[in-house]
């Protein structure tokens, strides 16, 4: 009944400064996207926390099952040689 | 469909609590876990927002320019941190609607604290102080509740919070050094919360029912009587150091516990303003519906525009 | 020049201080929580923007009154914010409609006191178009939203801009006070303002689906201190602790 009536969940994403990811802050309600952008200004950035803003309607989002995070995330574990660590450099080359 | 076991799904949870794995909205949890952090949550919410209302109260009567500024982005943080909570409470799949419509209701529970009347100025600086203080006391530990979404806003909460308690304190201890009526109106905001503020810290141990597994589950880190104690122990200090008597005669220092020993608690009065027997209780659900009831058209209004767009920029 | 520059000052630092007031009574209260944040934020600008005009003010009058001894210990005649800012909140529309049209009046204001030869003001103005932006954005889409939204939320804006336009010519008022300050070219002309004024107000309602009223009637007199009745109940709220203890620090 009521669901028509309430307003959608935004997800917001936020950049803390220039340089940096969006990163996900929170959610809020809004009926449109231009109300969604100015409540994630004044409720997520009061203090100056953000450059910029996304805000994304969550009924978008698509996400991972955490279910198959061992088969969706764990062959990455076993790929060391990804990481710089895994290489033997001496210690006295530098600027590697 | 996966194969794993109710008693398995079980097993892994609290290996991932134990090891302070944090659990995350689409991860599998037990009903109860979920029905804990709901009603926790959705009630702390509740707290954050009727709590806007004895404050609320004041900022039209703020004595200066300064203090009035303080006072709505003190309040209007609040209005914040419910929102953080009930964005928290979403990702369980509790709809902040029906949240909402639970408290005004009565279902749905709140501190009791917020029941207590803001009569004068001085309310502002004892609440900053005491309950903002009391509040903080009980928050830190959340930042570190098993709940991810839970304990990133409970950080928020807390960064926010930081100010909230000196801007009270700094009211308070204004008005102590004040002129005789100000320290008066400061010692008579004391004597009014200084009990309601160790009631916020809930029931002894003994009564609590939920305590156990809420430590468990590393939802509550702390009991109630652990928190109430750390409370008493660094705000006795603070009301010497400005000249403010609180009012406990009971109140004595124990040196072999290193710990102030304090009165008892009136836990009658405490049961009587939770179940809605305080001064303020009716007054509050009203304000709080009432702004709700007086939003409906305006909430309607947007969702009809937004849909009448949509519909127009399909059409173009 | 200094009496006049005053009596300039206090004009627009009331009307941040007044509608600054008007708004914080409605902190808890907003139809939604995000709004409730929302108007408390707009409201902190307004009565940002009146402590740094009432400071300016003090120190152009130089008689030991300070920023808060002239915003609570004036009595009502001598406030001069002009009537629209006073007017009560009303519904949500009403709140936001007297907001809009202040704001369609406030942008074009400072952007054009933002060149005043008057460095103080210049600097004031500058920093508080910058929030004024905002809140004439903020304002703007809710006029759109509720003008155009269902027929009921239709049908009290366009009460509201009845009852509200009657009040706007008096942001516009202008005296000997203004006359001298804009040959000195401290303050602007209200003229173009006047202009940009309209061209947005219509704009935006026409995007609404509002128009104004056909009744052109008009009321001023706020900037000579002469007030609605509503003025002096709010005074008596936001002056009751400074009347109560006078001269004490809080
Ligand atoms: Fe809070
Ligand atoms: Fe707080």
């Amino acid at each position: 009944m009521s669901n028509k009536k309430e307003w959608p969940l935004w997800e917001v994403f936020i950049r803390g400064k220039q340089g940096l990811n969006h990163k996900h802050v929170g959610s809020l309600r809004a009926s449109d996207y231009k109300m969604a952008v100015d409540n994630a200004r004044d409720v997520y950035t009061r203090r100056s926390e953000g450059v910029s803003i996304w805000v994304v309607e969550s009924s978008n989002l698509y996400a991972s099952d955490p279910d198959e995070a061992a088969s969706f995330f764990e062959p990455a574990d076993s790929k060391i040689y990804r990481h710089p660590t895994f290489y033997d450099v001496p210690d006295d080359i530098s600027h590697m | 469909m996966s194969e794993i076991s109710l008693e398995e799904l079980q097993k892994k949870f609290q290996n991932k609590i134990d090891k302070d794995v944090k659990i995350e909205p689409r991860d599998w949890m037990p009903d109860d876990y979920r029905k804990t952090l709901i009603r926790q949550i959705s009630q702390h919410a509740h707290s954050e927002v009727v709590g806007m209302l004895p404050e609320g109260n004041w900022i039209t009567r703020a004595p200066n320019l300064r203090r009035k500024a303080v006072l709505l982005a003190k309040v209007q943080d609040e209005a914040g941190h419910g929102l953080y909570l009930y964005s928290a409470c979403e990702t369980l799949g509790a709809d902040r609607e029906q949240t909402i419509d639970d408290l005004h209701s009565g279902k749905a529970k709140y501190s009791s604290i917020f029941n207590y009347p803001a009569i004068s100025w001085a309310d502002m600086g004892a609440i900053g102080w005491l309950v903002d203080g009391a509040a903080i006391m009980n928050q830190v530990p959340l930042c570190r509740c098993s709940y991810g979404p839970y304990a990133r806003a409970m950080v928020r909460v807390c960064k926010e919070e930081s100010f909230h308690q000196r801007q009270g304190f700094e009211i308070i201890m204004v008005l102590a050094k004040g002129t005789p009526a100000q320290k008066e109106m400061a010692q008579d905001a004391l004597n009014r919360f200084w009990w309601p503020s160790l009631m916020m810290f809930g029931p002894n141990d003994a009564e609590s029912k939920h305590t156990k597994q809420s430590m468990d589950w590393k939802i509550k880190r702390h009991t109630n009587d652990e928190l109430r104690q750390m409370f008493v122990d660094v705000t006795v200090p603070q009301a010497e150091s400005i000249g403010l008597t609180v009012p406990d005669k009971d109140l004595k220092w124990n040196e072999k516990e290193n710990r102030y020993d304090y009165g008892k608690i009136d836990w009658e009065e405490f049961w009587q303003v939770v179940k809605g027997n305080g001064p303020c209780n009716e007054d509050r659900i009203r304000v709080r519906k009432k702004a709700k009831d007086d939003g409906l058209w305006v909430r309607e209004a947007a969702m009809a525009f937004s849909q009448k767009r949509n519909n127009k920029a399909k059409v173009a | 020049m200094n009496n006049k520059l005053f009596e300039y000052t206090l004009r627009i630092a009331d009307d941040s201080l007044i509608l600054g007031q008007r708004l914080s009574e409605l902190c808890g209260h907003g139809p939604i929580l995000e709004e409730d944040i929302a108007l408390t934020n707009i409201s902190l600008d307004l009565i940002g923007q009146a402590t740094n005009l009432l400071e300016y003010a003090a120190s152009i009058e130089n008689k030991q009154r300070d920023a808060d001894k002239l915003a609570f210990l004036r009595v009502d005649k001598e406030y001069k914010n002009s009537l629209l800012v006073e007017q009560p909140n009303g519904d949500f529309g009403s709140t936001i409609v007297r907001q809009f049209l202040f704001d369609s009046f406030r942008r074009p204001f400072f952007e054009a006191l933002a060149s005043s030869t008057d460095e103080s003001l210049a600097a004031i103005a500058k920093k508080s178009l910058k929030e004024t932006k905002y809140h004439l954005k903020h304002s703007s889409e809710w006029v759109i939203r509720l003008g155009d939204g269902t027929s009921e939320s239709h049908q009290r804006v366009q009460k509201s801009i009845d009852v509200l336009w009657r009040y706007h010519s008096d942001l516009f008022y202008e005296d000997e006070v203004d006359l001298a300050l804009v040959s000195e070219n401290i303050a602007p002309s209200f003229k173009e303002i006047k202009k940009e004024f309209n061209q947005h107000v219509l704009a935006v309602l026409e995007e609404a689906t509002l128009k104004l009223p056909d009744n052109n009637w008009e009321f001023t007199g706020g900037r000579k201190g002469m007030h609605s009745e509503h003025l002096g109940h709010l005074l008596a709220e936001m002056q009751y602790m400074q009347r109560a203890y006078p001269n004490m620090e809080w």
